[in-house]
Formats: structure tokens, sequence, C-alpha cells
């Protein structure tokens, strides 16, 4: 049995954390929101500022489901994996980056167009090394997503998962990012998928 | 694992050949496919070297039996999942079906064309060329074509792919969710990439030459490899006989840099480590490396460093067929899982094209010539993609 | 020289996204990569880009970076030696 032990939700301008709000804003683009919920959470990594919108969406995501119990040294590098999906890859930066061939492709932008560079951002940001996949799906899709973690937690080697959607088009975000452990937190929280589309359909409008 | 995952079939498209026959053809003669782009108009047209695939939207929607505007990528696509299906000699309806297929580029070929139309008139363009842009339109194409529905997956980890979408098939298969798996991926060459990649300037403009000194970088290539990988209890009843099983699979993140690799190849070494801890392997017992080995100055480096780490100066046979096939990219852990699996199967280890001098700071010297009439009883095959996504998967000879 | 170097510096804050420095923060002969700002290497490429659209110069070898990029003056040195009218 495993528990799902920290999840965050942002849509809608909204940075919730175990579905309480955190951070929100109105009448601001994406981008703003994005840069303004970084400088909220007082982060320094200035890295930040030269990612393309659906590694700034998981990026704030992970940070805000470690901040209250970081990861490291509770558990080795190799122990903790990631497993993300979401509809549209990278669609959002391929457009802008198609734009950009027209004068001179931009490298700091084809460099994101793949939808698992949010991935690698959060492994360097966080020193996750363990196994990582993402898969594209029209929907969120809870069972899928569920049975695939339980695999990799029953392997042994791994000992903690974040998991989750994380999908931006244009406007539209919709991220739903959660911790998976063995260990059950005061919440408890079981990983089932019937529990998964319980918090992800938390406040969606 | 409650039951072996065996290899019933596989089938191949690239540069290099149409088929497994015409790809292993090619391999044991040691021709390459890298040649001046021809497939569309770019200003790198008849410039740059690449791995193409040596049959039109056309020829291949003809062959198929399929509609001209299939994207490119759901065409290789289905030529190689049909080949390895007819191969397999599994009746796909009896058991539990699933396909799990990979693509970085998906529909862009056609995306591309239709976007510079809309973008100088937003009321031109045909909406048919974007309508199957998303990478999983490709699988649910080739799922359609295959008849299978059970279960239908699309992973996109750029360039270990569809290594990956190999390593979930077996899986599935060991938890006994699914009986029979046709698992791979598929890329087509694009402007798009083909853009991106020179912006990086990690294209070589001429021939890449992986694992050499002097090596400047990769050719972008295109293809599709799909393998069937079905459990012990579908061996037995269908009668397959088959010549190899995957005994283990790894992936880790380099967590190091988007795009870049780790000086100390840390992320592909784990992820080498850990298959030959799944397969019960010792490194030694591996008889032939097949590496990722882009050509690019980083690449080669940091895999190369990781094969010293592992196994010394007393590393096995190996080498990049890339410099056979380019780098298709989302499609090369498909495509280099069947030459791995040729490997097993024609007792043989490829070429590494090109080479003359080894990279000063490893020292390794690939294997140079085609051979055969040895003993292969272990292949490794490393994939390692952008956003330190490593994967190493194994595969040994059925005895 | 100087106006050169004043525009560089937004330039680059601008191509680079370094959203969180000001051109006063960017010292001239600051050494743009691994200590200083810290640049990487898709920064370099985006310098390459910067250089060929605002200034017209084409940078064949992405090695010479190395020497060309070390600090805001050296760009710019290189820019005046260059500039096509």
């Amino acid at each position: 049995m495993t528990f799902i032990t920290h999840h965050c939700h942002i849509r809608n301008l909204t940075l919730r954390h175990q579905g309480k709000s955190l951070f929100a804003k109105t009448h601001v683009t994406l981008d703003d929101f994005l840069e303004m919920a970084y400088e909220f959470l007082s982060l320094n990594y200035p890295k930040f500022y030269k990612m393309d919108r659906l590694s700034k969406l998981g990026f704030l995501a992970s940070e805000i489901i470690v901040k209250d119990m970081p990861l490291f040294p509770r558990y080795s590098r190799e122990e903790v994996a990631l497993v993300l999906s979401n509809a549209s890859a990278s669609l959002d930066t391929d457009q802008r980056y198609s734009q950009s061939i027209k004068t001179v492709p931009s490298p700091g932008l084809f460099v994101y167009t793949l939808p698992n560079i949010v991935a690698g951002e959060i492994c360097i940001r966080q020193g996750i090394q363990g196994e990582n996949a993402f898969f594209v799906s029209e929907a969120f899709d809870a069972r899928q997503i569920a049975d695939y973690v339980t695999l990799v937690m029953t392997s042994g080697k791994t000992k903690a998962c974040i998991a989750g959607w994380i999908e931006v088009l244009d406007d539209h975000h919709d991220v739903f990012l959660y911790l998976v452990e063995n260990e059950k937190d005061p919440e408890g929280l079981v990983h089932t998928a019937e529990q998964l589309e319980k918090i992800y359909s938390l406040n969606h409008e | 694992m409650k039951t072996r995952v065996h290899v019933a079939g596989f089938g191949v498209i690239s540069a290099i050949g149409n088929s497994v026959p015409e790809v292993f053809r090619s391999l044991s003669n040691s021709i390459s496919g890298i040649s001046p782009l021809t497939l569309f108009d770019s200003v790198h047209t008849g410039v740059l070297p690449v791995g193409e695939v040596k049959l039109s939207n056309i020829a291949l929607s003809e062959i198929l039996s399929l509609s001209p505007n299939t994207t490119r990528t759901a065409l290789l696509g289905t030529h190689a999942a049909r080949e390895a299906v007819k191969n397999c000699g599994v009746d796909l309806k009896k058991w539990k079906t699933g396909l799990i297929s990979a693509t970085t580029v998906g529909g862009m070929d056609k995306t591309e064309k239709f976007f510079n139309d809309y973008l100088v008139d937003s009321s031109k363009g045909k909406l048919r060329d974007v309508v199957n842009h998303g990478c999983g339109r490709s699988t649910e194409l080739i799922a359609r074509e295959l008849g299978v529905n059970r279960f239908i997956s699309t992973i996109n980890t750029a360039c270990s792919s569809s290594a990956n979408a190999i390593a979930l098939g077996c899986r599935m298969i060991a938890a006994g969710l699914l009986d029979v798996v046709i698992a791979g991926g598929t890329d087509s060459l694009s402007k798009f990439t083909l853009n991106g990649f020179n912006s990086l300037m990690i294209l070589d403009p001429n021939p890449c030459r992986p694992f050499d000194a002097s090596r400047n970088g990769l050719n972008l290539g295109e293809g599709a490899g799909f393998t069937v990988l079905v459990s012990d209890r579908v061996r037995e009843s269908e009668v397959i006989n088959s010549k190899a099983y995957v005994s283990g699979y790894a992936n880790t993140n380099d967590a190091f840099h988007q795009t870049a690799s780790s000086p100390e190849g840390r992320g592909s070494l784990a992820a080498m480590q850990q298959a030959l801890a799944m397969s019960n392997l010792t490194a030694e017992e591996i008889d032939y490396v097949n590496l990722h080995g882009t050509g690019t100055v980083n690449n080669d480096l940091s895999e190369g460093t990781a094969i010293k780490r592992l196994y010394g100066d007393g590393y096995p046979k190996l080498s990049s067929t890339k410099a056979f096939t380019g780098h298709t990219l989302g499609a090369s852990g498909g495509i280099e899982a069947v030459l791995s699996l040729l490997a097993v199967e024609k007792q043989c280890v490829f070429a590494n094209l090109r080479f003359e001098n080894a990279i000063p700071e490893i020292g390794i010297i690939p294997q140079l010539r085609f051979e055969s009439g040895i003993q292969i009883n272990h292949v490794m095959s490393n994939s390692f993609g952008f956003g330190g996504n490593c994967s190493s998967l194994i595969f040994s000879r059925s005895i | 020289m100087n106006e050169l170097i004043a525009n560089l510096k937004i330039q680059i804050i601008e191509a680079l996204s370094l959203k969180h420095l000001k051109p006063e923060d960017i010292g001239d002969d600051q050494p743009l990569f691994v200590e200083g700002l810290g640049l990487d290497s898709i920064d370099a490429l985006e310098l390459v880009v910067l250089l060929q659209q605002q200034y017209n110069i084409k940078l064949a070898n992405p090695q010479d970076g190395t020497r060309i990029f070390k600090s805001v003056k050296s760009i710019a040195e290189f820019i005046q030696q260059h500039q096509t009218a």
C-alpha cells in the first residue's frame, strides 16, 4: 500500500497545496502569474526565467510538494522517481519555437520542445536520479498513472514518486502534482485511482 | 519477474533498409544510409547529411494502403509495426494485447506545412494537415491498422522514448496486465527538428563519426522500430520460436542539464548498472553494447566515460549504429533494439563506421568491422535522451 | 564603445531572460560563464543568435564563443572589429 502524502494544484492562476490556496492572482497573464508565484515562493533559482511555461509550472508545483518535507536525505537520489503526463506534450513551446524559425531558430526555445524536459528541470533542481517517464494522453488518466506508479514502486528500487499531470496550452493551464510514498503521513490518503480522481477534481471549475 | 518476456518478432524501417532483411544486408555489408537531404525544401537541402528512409510519403501510403495525407511518422510506424506483427506468429486477438509507441516529432511534417500558410493568412492552410499533429495520434493510427484497442499508450521522453516503451511493455506483461505488447517507436524528419538541432550547433556537416576523436556532431535520421513482446504462456501456447528475451532494463535521470550529459556519465552508468542488476548478469557477460553514440562531442565522451567506469579497459565489443542510420530521435530506442536483436539472432556484431582515432580522454576503440560467427549471448542497448532521461535495455539469447 | 556596451547589456538580459538582473548589475569585465553570471552552453548559442540578429555577424565556429563571450567588453570589442558597414 502506498500513500499520497502531498499534492499541489495550479489552475485558474491559483496555486494550491493540500487543497488550500497558497497564492492566487486575477487579471494577469499566465507568464506574469508564473513569475509572481516564483517571487512569492522566494526560490532564488534564476534559471527559472529561462524555462518554458511547461517547465515553470512543473518546477513550481514540485517545489510546493517537497517544501515541508524535503526528499533528501530521507531517500537516496536513485530511490525517487518521476512520472508525468499531459495532453499537449510541448505544443505550447513548439508554437513559440516555430515562430522563431521565421527569423532565426532559437536554441533556448528548441531545448524545451520536448515534454520531458520539465522532468529534467525538476530532477536537476531537486537532485532526483531515479527513473522518470512522460505519458501523453487526452485527459488526466488516474487509472493509467496510478497503475504505473504502483508498478514503479513495487519494483523495490523506488521508494518515493512525484507524479501527476502538467498541461499548458496558450492560456489554459492545469497542473496536478503529488508525492507518493510508502510511509503513511498524518493525513493518510491511500494511493488509488479513485482517490486521485477525487483529489484531481477538487476546486476544478 | 514471474514470467519471462520473449521477443516474438520485430520490424524496422530506416535509412539503411525498409525491412529487417534489407537492414541486415546493409549492416553486414557496412553500407551507410547517410546522404544529402532530399525530403523537403530547406536551406539545408543538398547540404546537411541525414538518414532518410528511401521512400516518399506517396510510396509509403501506396504500400500500406493508407491515405497520402497520413503523417510520415504514422506511415513509418505502421510499416515497421506491421512487419513485426507479420513475423511474430501470434494471433493478437486471442490475447490481452497492447500497443506502446513513442514519438517526438508526431505529425510535425504536415503541421509545419500548414503553419507556413496559416502564418501568412489565417484563413489559409488545410486543417486536415494538423488534425494528426499530436504524438498520441500516430499511435492511434498504428493501433487501428493493427487492430489493437485494449491498451494504447504513447511515451515521449526524447531520444530514450522507444526504449522506455519497450521497458513499459515488459513491465505490463510481467505484471500480468497484458499478454502481448507491440512496443517501439517512430519519428520522421522535419524542418522543425532540423532547424532546432542546427541551432544547438550539434549537427555534423559531414557524415557523423561516433566515438571518434574528431567527431563533430550528429546526423538526424528517421524511421521506426517495433518489437512484439509476449509472456511465457503466449510463447508456449502459440509455439513461437523466439530467439531472444528481454532480461533487463533500467531508467534513470542524469539530473545535470536539459540537453547535455554529465561529464562523469553518472546517469548512463547508473542505467547500465541497474539493467545488469535486473538481468542478474555481470558487466563481463555482455557480449556487445549497441551504444547511444550520437557522434556529438558531449554524448560520446560522457557515454564513453560511463563505459570506462563500468569496464575499465576490459570493455566488450561495442559500436554505434547511428553512423548507419543517423540519430532517429524517438525511434532510436526501438530501431536499435531491433538491431540488437539481430545481433543476438545472427550471432554477429556491427561496425562503428568512419572511426579512425579513439577519443583521447577515454581511449575506447569500437568494433571496426562487421563480424559474424561469434558467440553473442547478451546484448545491451543504450538510449540517452534530452532531459537527462537515460535508458538501458538488455536482450539475451533464448536457449 | 560605451554605448555599445550599454546596449549589449540590455540585449543580453533580454535574450537570455536574465530577469533577476539590471544592466548595472553586469560589470563590463565580469566573466559571463562558469563563475560570474553562470551562463551555460545554451546561453552561448543564444548569444550567437544575438550577434546575428542585432549585429549581422555570423559565427561559424561555436568554439570561438569561449573567447569572444568572455565578458560584455570582449563581445563589444569583437563586434567593433567585425561590424559590417
